[in-house]
């Protein structure tokens, strides 16, 4: 097994001739929880996007687990161990919370007794047969990792997971992702205290272009993040 | 058993049981909605279970009825011969036609299928050497039987709809809860996402509209075998659109809201031209009140208020 889980190379997306990610050489350790941060606007759902597929990529490259998969559709990708939870709630409204879960535990080969465990393990047995519509903010949140958690994906990408979650949510979503093993992580994040308390390595993107990579002391340490980001935090 | 096939197989008992019951005139109409109940059903795996808001299922109702009735009128096939060409006619209709209308979304492919089964009905006017056009032709009543069962008697004909009526019941309650059933509803309630669990939507949605439109094809081959007649008003818009009709009534996504919105709408239109010419005024003010007030349907909104475990 490679010790490299996924790789990019001039990754580049331009829309309309404004360019939205340019250029992004990056490579992911196998295991490795990493966070992925920048300001608004600095591209980070662009390039995750284009590593699963959900957005084409106007040029450059992908490699899983070492398979080119820059031309595979998102489903095809998915199905080779890649999970995605969406920055913005995307659950199945009008169904359980317990066929929710069965839905992405099925596809990727689990059973009745993966999606109870998920189940448990997110803190939703009580709510399994409610519908996911009917779910608080937070708790659907948190249904949309399990629906991660239940396809055992060997890369999890979470896009902002902690968004509108209450303080006590977040801290059980630290242990949570610290408690994963053998699942690489790439955690998009704007809460600074989930990124440094989780993430073993950071990359901070800024106008679409990588400007640092480092572990969370030397990222905290760098006066171009702490100028691009870091300084301006509320942005 | 579960709760849900005891239900189907209820609901089929009692169907059986009616035409023994009912005066005839009844057992009549109700041989029409069975039928018309197995074109709805395979419309609301598209619709209902799906979300693929077709405007163009007379398409493959008329490939299925065309299928048999060209065939047994010209060539002279025996009836299940005559039933094999229907399915085969409707399966290949809908698998191109759906292969190119699914590249499209929403509004875009209501206006695509509907163009599309547009085309099949000017087809069907064209060849009218062989159609007779809108006025259409009746099938030898000698030919009508099956296995020496005459079709053409009140009997023969309400339990051969019955049979396939009962075949198309059980087989999508089958098909709805089956796992490729369940992610049918998934890409229905959310397409992004189930792209996102590695659901490969595209073939899918192609399945689920092969599957209904063979089924419908089966409808339209089933109505004309067991009234007699073909003709191109069935490949028309208003074919396209009471199917849908029917499942709003009864209930998108509901196994049996396609036979009762089929029965709703049918008395609906038979007990108030009773009363008046203006008929259509007085059905159209239901069916308004019934959408304003049971938005999901007459089954839809009593899964939502009190039978959850409705299939």
């Amino acid at each position: 097994m490679a010790a490299v889980i996924l790789q990019t190379w001039g990754l580049t997306k331009t829309y309309a001739g404004v360019q939205a990610n340019t250029d992004i050489d990056f490579t992911l350790p196998r295991g490795q929880i990493r966070a992925l941060i920048g300001p608004n606007g600095a591209g980070k759902s662009t390039f995750v996007g284009m590593l699963c597929g959900r957005i084409e990529a106007t040029r450059g490259s992908v490699m899983f687990d070492g398979q080119d998969i820059s031309h595979l559709p998102a489903h095809k990708r998915i199905a080779l161990g890649i999970a995605y939870t969406f920055q913005i709630t995307s659950v199945f409204g009008g169904l359980s919370v317990h066929e929710n879960v069965a839905l992405a535990a099925r596809r990727a080969g689990g059973n009745e007794a993966t999606v109870a465990g998920v189940l448990a393990r997110v803190g939703l047995s009580d709510r399994a047969d409610q519908s996911a519509a009917d779910l608080s903010y937070g708790h659907q949140r948190i249904l949309e990792i399990g629906m991660g958690l239940a396809q055992s994906p060997r890369l999890f990408i979470l896009d902002e997971p902690t968004q509108g979650l209450a303080e006590s949510e977040v801290a059980e979503f630290k242990a949570l992702i610290r408690s994963l093993k053998d699942t690489t992580i790439l955690l998009i994040e704007h809460n600074m205290s989930v990124v440094m308390e989780t993430a073993e390595y950071i990359t901070v993107l800024n106008h679409g272009a990588v400007l640092a990579e480092g572990t969370p002391d030397e990222i905290r340490a760098n006066s171009h993040v702490q100028a691009a980001y870091l300084g301006t935090e509320d942005a | 058993m579960d709760r849900a096939l005891v239900l189907h197989l209820g609901v089929i008992a009692a169907l059986a049981l009616a035409y023994a019951v009912l005066p005839a005139y009844h057992a009549g109409n109700l041989a029409r909605i069975m039928v018309l109940a197995i074109y709805a059903m395979a419309y609301n795996l598209a619709f209902g279970y799906t979300g693929l808001l077709s405007l163009g299922h007379a398409l493959f109702f008329g490939a299925g009825m065309y299928g048999l009735s060209l065939s047994m009128q010209h060539l002279g096939t025996p009836v299940l011969p005559a039933f094999a060409i229907a399915l085969i006619s409707a399966a290949i209709v809908t698998a191109v036609v759906g292969a190119l209308a699914l590249r499209t979304k929403g509004v875009a492919f209501m206006i695509v299928t509907l163009m599309f089964a547009q085309a099949g009905y000017l087809t069907a006017l064209y060849f009218s050497t062989w159609t007779r056009g809108e006025e259409g032709f009746v099938l030898p009543q000698a030919m009508r039987q099956i296995a020496g069962i005459d079709l053409t008697t009140a009997m023969g004909r309400y339990y051969a709809a019955l049979v396939l009526f009962a075949a198309t019941l059980l087989l999508i309650g089958h098909i709805v809860r089956s796992p490729f059933g369940r992610s049918l509803v998934a890409i229905r309630e959310n397409e992004a996402r189930a792209t996102m669990l590695g659901y490969d939507v595209q073939r899918l949605k192609w399945q689920a509209l092969v599957i209904s439109g063979t089924i419908s094809g089966l409808a339209g081959a089933t109505f004309a075998l067991l009234f007699g007649y073909a003709g191109a008003g069935f490949a028309a818009v208003p074919y396209s659109i009471l199917p849908l009709l029917y499942v709003l009534l009864g209930g998108a996504g509901t196994t049996l809201g396609p036979l009762v919105g089929a029965a709703f709408m049918i008395y609906l239109f038979d007990l108030s031209s009773d009363i008046t010419d203006a008929y259509m005024l007085i059905a159209g003010v239901v069916l308004v009140l019934l959408t304003m007030f049971l938005p999901q349907g007459i089954l839809g909104t009593l899964r939502a208020r009190s039978v959850r475990w409705l299939p």
